[in-house]
């Protein structure tokens, strides 16, 4: 094998499968850099058939272990899979420790599993910052499916739902009372609820308020068009539960395909990957050096409470159009 | 998002293992949790490492830098198996350094190794991220 592909391309290594382009492409790809895009150019057409897996639950929920647990069922089905582990940054120096894949460490022999680190660069909503183009490298890779565990969530990070086909949410025993099962939010986006650590006590509690809620959705939700969320127990410990589970995926995927749901979704999905590409884009623009003093003089002013950042903001997109028509 | 008045360069990565049988990861903690708090990405594979199972993660992870713990004295096995797994991944190119409980007279031998540096004892924490951040390497693709 060569490795010493400095100078060759990276894209077409990617579509071979290579092991060492994917990991490579995928850092440049997450530091969003000209290599990074330019190859995403060449990528894009050949992705856009796997599926997609959101996992999604508090920290420490066991989202990890139950994410290793797919992939030894994807595996015996002979699958290819990709597990995207997102750990947070921290938002005093940047750092991170990403320590999802301390729990995948079995595969290490086997090519067809990729596991890969991202630290969420402190984007918010559970993500990292350049998820999606991660997904998409794999995707044309060859992966399918694609399993992206979200940093470890509370009541209210959903911006997996708009990212994944499928989202799990997972919940563990002994986290509160039967109210908490009532509240908006993150509760609201799993197409499969998973409760986790099924072999400890309250698990059967619950599974029960869950399955209850399911029951009383209305209008306006997942529900409305035809899929009620099934509440599944797994236990890793046990080894139980795992099977129902990837068969509930594949129900799922099913039920988008025939309802019509995959197309709206893709759409949805797609929607918003632009909307955040743009916000990310428009930030760029601003905080360029010519006019980051532009942005910092606007902080000042907010400080001194002379402008609203509201106005700040109006402001800011003036000026970036104006100066746009003037170089036209 | 960010805070963007703060615009920090790219962090490095760095996965730091634990090689060995022995069950004594608090070494590799401290510095993980050092690196981190230094702005790195550090992925922690944690106790029980086989050379394959690092040269596996430095592949997929795509890591700048491999940290080695090592407190069983087996370095002089182990640490030839995993030179030789990240060559056969092709993640030679990656700068590693060990830590732990190397003796004296076997330092020379484990730096001919290919290992960039070895921390041992008494070694402050900012001795080895300065020499991390400094020697990190850099590395130049197409698309």
């Amino acid at each position: 094998m060569n490795h010493n592909r400095s100078r060759a391309s990276l894209s077409a290594d990617v579509l071979q499968g290579d092991i060492r382009a994917i990991a490579r492409l995928l850092t440049r790809v997450e530091n969003d850099d000209e290599v990074g895009r330019a190859a995403l150019e060449i990528l894009f057409p050949n992705s856009g058939s796997a599926h997609t897996i959101g996992v999604t639950g508090p920290p420490g929920g066991g989202k990890s272990t139950l994410v290793n647990e797919l992939i030894r069922d994807y595996r015996a089905s002979g699958n290819r899979i990709a597990v995207i582990a997102i750990d947070p940054s921290s938002p005093l120096t940047g750092g991170a420790t990403l320590g999802d894949r301390i729990r995948m460490t079995e595969w290490h022999a086997d090519p067809n599993v990729f596991i890969r680190s991202m630290a969420s660069r402190r984007f918010g909503g559970g993500l990292a910052q350049n998820t999606q183009a991660v997904t998409t490298v794999l995707d044309a890779a060859g992966f399918d499916p694609i399993v992206i565990e979200t940093v470890g969530t509370g009541q209210d990070e959903v911006a997996i739902a708009q990212l994944a086909l499928t989202t799990l949410l997972v919940q563990t025993p002994g986290m509160g009372d039967s109210v908490q099962t009532l509240k908006a939010g993150a509760l609201e986006i799993g197409d499969i609820v998973v409760v986790a650590k099924a072999d400890r006590p309250e698990s059967n509690e619950l599974a029960r308020d869950l399955r209850r809620l399911q029951t009383l959705t209305f209008s306006g939700t997942s529900a409305a068009v035809g899929w009620q969320a099934p509440v599944i127990k797994t236990s890793a410990v046990n080894r139980e539960g795992i099977d129902k589970l990837v068969m509930a995926i594949a129900d799922h995927r099913q039920w988008l395909e025939t309802s019509g749901e995959l197309a709206t979704r893709r759409r949805q999905i797609a929607a918003t990957q632009l909307a955040a590409r743009i916000q990310h884009d428009l930030m760029d623009q601003i905080l360029q050096p010519t006019r980051h003093s532009m942005f910092a003089t606007m902080v000042d002013e907010i400080l001194a409470r002379a402008i609203t950042p509201q106005r700040a903001s109006q402001l800011l997109l003036a000026l970036l159009a104006h100066e746009r028509i003037r170089n036209a | 998002m960010g805070t963007p008045e703060l615009d920090p360069m790219r962090p490095i990565r760095i996965l730091v293992a634990k090689p060995g049988l022995d069950g004594h990861d608090r070494g590799a903690k401290v510095l993980a949790r050092a690196f981190r708090d230094a702005g790195f990405e550090v992925v922690y594979t944690g106790l029980f490492q086989t050379p394959e199972m690092i040269a596996n993660a430095a592949l997929q992870e795509d890591v700048d830098v491999v940290g080695l713990s090592i407190l069983s004295g087996a370095h002089m096995s182990l640490f030839p198996s995993i030179m030789e797994e990240l060559r056969k991944v092709g993640r030679d190119d990656a700068l590693v350094v060990a830590g732990g409980t190397i003796p004296e007279d076997d330092i020379p031998l484990v730096l001919e190794m290919g290992i960039a540096a070895v921390f041992g004892p008494g070694t402050t924490l900012n001795t080895a991220i300065d020499f991390v951040r400094e020697h990190a390497p850099v590395r130049m693709d197409t698309a």
